[in-house]
């Protein structure tokens, strides 16, 4: 049976490891080696680590970081920030990633999506999506370029675009509980699900967790935590303790 | 200590599997040419992708008879998710298309339900089928990362172990001295480094 996979989010800025607060207020958090270490031996499901700094775009600080940290990681990671080419996505997968993520270029160059699900697989290509209900009232609103760029295609119309363009996997990210662990977005989680027919990775607002079963039981079939795992005495192994005897099926090692 | 060679197929995660075997203790080498295949005393074979895309860069690279060669002279060879798939005689992902014939099978898509998505991604515990050394110390019903959309329709009597999506699948083959897991156990923590760190010290069966 498939298990329920619970994932650590690594945000990259610089040499340093960040959380950020609805896309903003960026916290320092560690060393991204030591931290994949800690996770994979804490018994994390996988990793997502994207490279959240505007000044260097282009995957080659990221690819470094990828070959240090899969020296002492082995669990699945997928790794993205600034993706352009097939190319890059190569680059990345050769140091490490097992799956390539892309965010602001699946709006716009599906023909990049259909290149790397093309060379690699579709199990190597996540699209994450960023969405916000809050910055423009009553309306889902999609962004691209780390929250700065607000598109006009809907949640339902971009997923069924980047899925025919070869996506494996959806990440969903809510902008507005990013960093608050005041919960998933749990409304947004059940609109995602009727009309994703990939795998979906729910993100931002993780703080306990209960929120994590809500998630589960909503039909995520991951769950992306940062905070969670940064600001308190918590990790993959205590989240696994918790959820133990709920129902959730989860990975046996 | 014997020769550990990683065939680099130009499309994998070699970064991954190095650092495992590294962890291990393991000095392995990435080779992308037939005489430094000919070199290796036991040989990995990972790949990610497509299986027409990547047969096409193992037969451009000219390793096709390197790596059968190696095979027939019972070199310990370990095919790893679409490297496994190699493995069979065809391959039906991109275009129908020749493998490398060392197992008996062909390599479909797995089939997809509304409720079972594909790829198949995550971690799946596995169904003993028969002992194997690469199973050593591994208990029953753990889970391995897998990856992936196609799965081979095996030949029953080389299927080591299964694992369930919506159908059984082959998840370990093995025949002789060949072979193939559909799983990353280099993405697999304790018990992956345990199944790679076993067919590191598996000389075939005599």
């Amino acid at each position: 049976m498939l298990k329920r996979r619970i994932i650590p989010v690594e945000l990259l800025a610089g040499d340093r490891l960040v959380k950020t607060l609805r896309f903003g207020a960026w916290r320092d958090v560690g060393d991204p080696v030591k931290s994949s270490q800690v996770y994979s031996d804490q018994d994390a499901d996988e990793l997502v680590i994207l490279d959240i700094d505007r000044g260097a775009r282009g995957p080659a600080r990221l690819e470094a970081w990828l070959a240090e940290i899969a020296k002492t990681c082995f669990v699945p990671i997928a790794a993205g920030g600034g993706i352009e080419t097939v190319e890059d996505a190569r680059r990345l997968l050769a140091a490490g990633a097992d799956k390539v993520v892309v965010n602001s270029r699946a709006y716009r160059d599906h023909e990049l999506l259909r290149g790397i699900a093309g060379t690699f697989g579709e199990q190597a290509l996540v699209v994450s999506i960023d969405v916000s209900r809050e910055r423009d009232p009553g309306t889902l609103a999609l962004f691209s370029e780390c929250g700065r760029r607000r598109e006009v295609v809907d949640l339902a119309g971009h997923v069924a675009a980047v899925t025919r363009a070869g996506a494996g996997e959806i990440l969903l990210n809510s902008i507005d509980r990013d960093g608050t662990m005041q919960g998933y977005d749990l409304e947004l989680l059940e609109h995602a699900r009727k009309v994703c027919k990939r795998p979906l990775i729910v993100c931002g607002g993780a703080g306990h967790y209960l929120h994590l079963e809500e998630a589960f039981a909503r039909g995520a079939d991951a769950v992306a935590c940062g905070s969670l795992f940064n600001f308190g005495d918590n990790n993959p192994l205590r989240v696994k303790s918790f959820l133990k005897g709920r129902d959730i099926a989860l990975k046996r090692t | 200590m014997s020769r550990i060679g990683i065939v680099d197929t130009g499309i994998c995660n070699l970064g991954s599997l190095v650092g495992a075997l590294e962890s291990l203790g393991f000095d392995p080498e990435p080779v992308r040419d037939p005489a430094a295949i000919e070199e290796c005393d036991r040989l990995l074979l990972p790949g990610v992708g497509a299986f027409a895309h990547g047969m096409s860069g193992i037969e451009e690279a000219g390793l096709v008879e390197a790596i059968r060669r190696g095979a027939t002279a019972g070199k310990p060879l370990l095919g790893i998710c679409l490297g496994m798939q190699f493995l069979f005689e065809r391959g039906e992902e991109g275009a129908v298309r020749d493998g490398l014939g060392l197992l008996p099978g062909r390599v479909r898509r797995m089939r997809e339900a509304a409720a079972l998505p594909l790829p198949h991604v995550g971690w799946n515990d596995l169904l003993h089928v028969r002992p194997h050394p690469l199973l050593e110390g591994i208990k029953p019903g753990v889970d391995f990362y897998f990856t992936h959309s196609f799965c081979a329709d095996a030949d029953p009597g080389v299927i080591v172990a299964e694992a369930a999506y919506g159908e059984r699948f082959a998840a370990i083959v093995a025949s002789h001295n060949v072979v193939g897991v559909q799983f990353h156990p280099e993405k697999s923590q304790r018990n992956g480094l345990r199944l790679l760190e076993n067919f590191c010290y598996w000389d075939g069966p005599c």
